[in-house]
C-alpha cells in the first residue's frame, strides 16, 4: 500500500492540498487518482471530496479553479443547415454531400427553417433572450475538412443570449445530499459542422469524408461559473437531457452529436483570474470530469513549481489520462471574421410583430414556439416528486436512463401497488439487473406489464417479498411466462390458511422449548430464531409479519 | 483673385487631408510593414510577390481611408447590401446529395471514395527561408 500522498483535491469550491491515502503518483502517464465511484444516476465519473478540510493547511495553498464550456450539439434535422443533403450518422463516405457542402464555385447557402426553430426552442428552454435580428459571419481557417476555407457561424450577433442552466451536484457522501447550481449561458449560435478527417499515419495522408460538412450545430457557450470537473459534467448532463426532451438534438456523445471544449484556469481566491488553457474535443461523458480535473491539477502543479501556464490548446489523451498540447496549432489563430455576404440578417417575430399577410412558411413566431415547448426535465422531476412523493435523487435516477421513466410510468398505470414500492423495485431491482447484464431498458426481457402483475401479487400479499424476488429472477431468465404462472409452478404462494400456520407455529414452539424460554426471559433476538424456524418449516411460504404476530400472541399467553 | 482663392482652397484641403492622416494611427505613415505582409500571407495564403504589390495595397488602403472623413455619428453601420431582403427559409427536406462519384472526379487523389489530403496543414516556410521578393 503506497504511503499517503499529498494531492490537490476539491473541497466545495476550493482546491486544497491534502493527504490522500494510497493513490498513484502524480506524473505523466499515470492515471490521476481521484477515486471514481460510479453513482447510479450519474453517467460521468463523479468526483469525491476526498479528505476533510481539517487536514489541509488553510489559506496558504488554496486555489480556485474556473471552468467555462463551449458545447457543440448537432441539430436533429433531416437536412443540413444551408443545403438539402441528408443528415445521417453512418453512410458511405461522401454520399451525403451536395455541391454547396463540397464548396464548389457558384453555390450559395439556403437556411434550413427547422434549424432556426431548434435554436429558438433551445434558447427559450435555457431562459435566453432571443435576438429578433441575428447575423451570419464567416470564420476563416485552413483545414482539409473545411472545403470552403471558412465556417459560417454567428459571431457578432447570435440568435440567443444571456440565459441560464440549473443543474444538481452532490455536496456530500450520501446521494441525498444534492444542491442546485446555476451556470450562466453567454450565447447560443447556429453554425456549420466540418467534415471528418481520418488520419492515416503510416501512409502520411488524411482521408476526408464530407458527409458531416454543413450539418447544423448549436453552439452553447457557458460562462466560467463552474469550478471543477464534476460541476461541468453535471451541467453537460442536464443540457443533454434538455436537448433530448426538446428533440432539438439527440445529444449522443458517443455518436459525436455532442462535443465539449473546456476553458480552464486557476487562481488564488481574491486574486485576478489566471491564464487559461483550452481543452478540446472532450467527447466522452465518462472522461469529461476526469480531463477537466487533470488539467486543473496540472495547472496548480505548474504554478506551485514556479512555472507559467501557456495560453494554449490541449487535447485529452484517454488512454494516458492526461492533457497534451495539440499539434498543428501555431500561435493564436486569427479567424478574420467578416459578415457572410450571401445571407441577409435573420429576422424573427413574435405575435405582436407578425407582418400581416405573411407566408407562414417564411415567418418564425417566437411566441408560437414558446407555447409549444415540451416539458423540460426539471418540470418532469418536480411532477414525479409531487405526484408520487418521490425523493429528488430518485427522480434524477429515473430520468437518467433512457426509457426508464416510460417504463416506470407504464408499471404505475397497471399496478395497484404503492408508488414508493414501484419506485424502489424499478430503481433497485430492475435497474440492477439491467446494469449487471449491460442492457438498455428497451432490451429488457421483463415488460412493464409483467412487473406490474408481480407487484400486484405482492401487494395482495399473495406472495412474500423474497418470493417476489425469485419470481423476478425467473421472469428475467425465461421469457413468455407470466408471474402468476411462475408462482404456481414454483409453489411460491403464501400460505393463506391461518389455522395451518398456527399449527406450524405451535409445532415449532413445542420442538424448541429452550428458545421459547429465551424469548420469555427477554432475549430480543430469540424471537427471530423462532421466526426463522417457522419460515423454514413453511418453506418460506408464510408472511413474516403474520408469523411474528402469531408467535407473539402464543408467547404472551 | 480667383487664382488665390483657389490656391487657398487647395491648401486648406491638403492641410485638412494631411491633418486627417496624421490623426490616424501611427502605422498609417502609409507603409505596410513586412511583418504585417507575412502575417497576411500566412492567414490568407496569398502571395504578395513583389514590392509593387505591397505599394498597390498601400494605395488601396489610403483610398478606402477617405471613408473615415464622413461623419457617421448616430448612423447604423451597413452590414450587408442585402439588409432589406428577406432571408429565405427552406423546408427541412432532403433534396440533394448522393453524387459522390461526380464530386470525387474533381479530386486530385482519391482512396476508396475518400478525398485524400496531406496529414496536416503544411506551414508556409518562415520569412528567412522564403525567396525574398525584389525590392525596388
Amino acid at each position: 500500500m503506497a504511503a499517503p500522498v499529498k494531492r490537490w483535491s476539491c473541497v466545495g469550491k476550493r482546491w486544497v492540498l491534502a493527504y490522500i491515502d494510497g493513490g498513484s503518483r502524480h506524473g505523466r502517464g499515470a492515471a490521476i487518482g481521484f477515486t471514481s465511484r460510479r453513482k447510479r444516476g450519474q453517467s460521468s465519473v463523479a468526483q469525491q471530496p476526498l479528505i476533510t478540510a481539517q487536514k489541509s493547511r488553510k489559506g496558504e495553498h488554496e486555489w480556485e479553479a474556473v471552468v467555462g464550456l463551449e458545447i457543440h450539439a448537432q441539430i436533429s434535422s433531416n437536412s443540413k443547415l444551408f443545403s438539402g443533403s441528408q443528415v445521417h450518422f453512418a453512410a458511405p463516405p461522401n454520399s451525403l454531400v451536395s455541391f454547396f457542402d463540397a464548396s464548389l464555385p457558384g453555390t450559395l447557402p439556403v437556411l434550413n427553417r427547422r434549424c432556426v426553430e431548434a435554436a429558438v426552442m433551445t434558447g427559450l428552454a435555457l431562459n435566453c433572450r432571443i435576438n429578433k435580428k441575428s447575423l451570419f459571419d464567416r470564420k476563416h481557417y485552413f483545414y482539409a475538412d473545411l472545403p470552403a476555407g471558412y465556417q459560417i457561424t454567428q459571431q457578432r450577433l447570435p440568435i440567443a443570449v444571456n440565459g441560464s442552466l440549473a443543474y444538481s451536484v452532490c455536496v456530500g457522501k450520501k446521494p441525498s445530499q444534492v444542491s442546485t447550481k446555476t451556470v450562466r449561458i453567454k450565447q447560443i449560435q447556429l453554425e456549420q459542422d466540418s467534415g471528418k478527417s481520418l488520419h492515416d499515419e503510416p501512409r502520411s495522408q488524411t482521408l476526408i469524408d464530407l458527409n458531416r460538412a454543413g450539418v447544423g450545430l448549436l453552439e452553447v457557450v457557458l460562462e466560467p461559473d463552474m469550478s471543477c470537473g464534476e460541476e461541468a459534467a453535471s451541467a453537460v448532463r442536464e443540457l443533454q437531457l434538455i436537448l433530448q426532451a426538446l428533440g432539438t438534438s439527440q445529444a449522443n456523445m458517443a455518436e459525436g452529436q455532442l462535443r465539449v471544449d473546456a476553458n480552464i484556469s486557476v487562481h488564488h481566491p481574491g486574486e485576478p483570474l489566471g491564464v487559461r488553457t483550452e481543452v478540446k474535443n472532450l467527447n466522452s461523458a465518462r472522461f469529461l470530469a476526469k480531463a477537466i480535473d487533470f488539467e486543473i491539477e496540472r495547472q496548480i502543479h505548474e504554478l506551485e513549481n514556479g512555472r507559467k501556464i501557456l495560453n494554449e490548446t490541449r487535447s485529452f489523451d484517454y488512454k494516458l489520462g492526461c492533457t497534451m498540447p495539440m499539434r498543428d496549432k501555431e500561435g493564436k489563430q486569427d479567424y478574420r471574421f467578416m459578415p457572410e455576404p450571401n445571407l441577409p440578417p435573420l429576422l424573427l417575430h413574435d405575435t405582436a410583430s407578425l407582418p400581416p399577410g405573411a407566408d407562414p412558411q417564411q415567418v418564425i413566431n417566437i411566441d408560437w414556439i414558446r407555447e409549444r415547448l415540451p416539458e423540460l426535465p426539471s418540470e418532469t422531476r418536480e411532477k414525479l416528486i409531487q405526484q408520487y412523493g418521490m425523493l429528488p435523487e430518485h427522480s434524477f435516477a429515473l430520468l437518467n436512463e433512457v426509457g426508464l421513466l416510460e417504463f416506470f410510468q407504464n408499471v404505475i398505470k397497471e399496478t395497484r401497488a404503492e408508488p414508493k414500492k414501484v419506485t424502489s423495485w424499478v430503481l433497485n431491482i430492475f435497474l440492477g439487473f439491467l446494469k449487471q447484464q449491460n442492457l438498455t431498458v428497451n432490451e429488457s426481457p421483463v415488460t412493464p406489464s409483467a412487473l406490474a402483475e408481480l407487484l400486484n401479487l405482492l401487494d395482495r400479499k399473495a406472495i412474500s417479498s423474497s418470493a417476489a424476488k425469485q419470481v423476478f429472477e425467473e421472469l428475467w431468465r425465461s421469457k413468455g411466462k407470466t408471474p402468476s404462472q411462475i408462482v404456481s409452478e414454483k409453489k411460491l404462494e403464501l400460505m393463506q390458511d391461518q389455522e395451518a400456520l398456527e399449527r406450524v407455529c405451535h409445532t415449532v414452539m413445542e420442538g424448541h422449548p429452550q428458545v421459547v424460554m429465551d424469548v420469555k426471559r427477554g432475549n430480543p433476538r430469540a424471537i427471530n430464531k423462532l421466526m426463522g424456524l417457522v419460515r423454514k418449516a413453511t418453506l418460506s411460504r408464510a408472511d413474516p409479519t403474520v408469523i411474528k404476530k402469531i408467535l407473539e400472541r402464543k408467547l404472551s399467553s | 483673385m480667383r487664382a488665390r482663392a483657389v490656391k487657398l482652397g487647395l491648401r486648406s484641403w491638403v492641410g485638412w487631408r494631411r491633418g486627417f492622416t496624421s490623426k490616424a494611427d501611427p502605422q498609417r505613415s502609409g507603409r505596410v510593414t513586412a511583418e504585417v505582409i507575412e502575417h497576411l500571407e500566412r492567414l490568407a495564403l496569398v502571395d504578395f510577390g513583389s514590392q509593387e504589390a505591397v505599394a498597390r495595397l498601400e494605395k488601396a488602403i489610403a483610398f478606402a481611408d477617405r471613408l473615415r472623413a464622413v461623419d457617421t455619428d448616430g448612423v447604423e453601420p451597413l452590414e450587408s447590401v442585402l439588409e432589406d431582403r428577406c432571408l429565405y427559409l427552406r423546408s427541412d427536406n432532403v433534396v440533394e446529395g448522393n453524387c459522390a462519384e461526380v464530386l470525387l472526379q474533381n479530386a486530385h487523389r482519391v482512396v476508396e471514395e475518400y478525398f485524400v489530403a496531406p496529414p496536416g496543414n503544411i506551414s508556409l516556410p518562415k520569412q528567412d527561408e522564403q525567396e525574398p521578393f525584389s525590392h525596388n
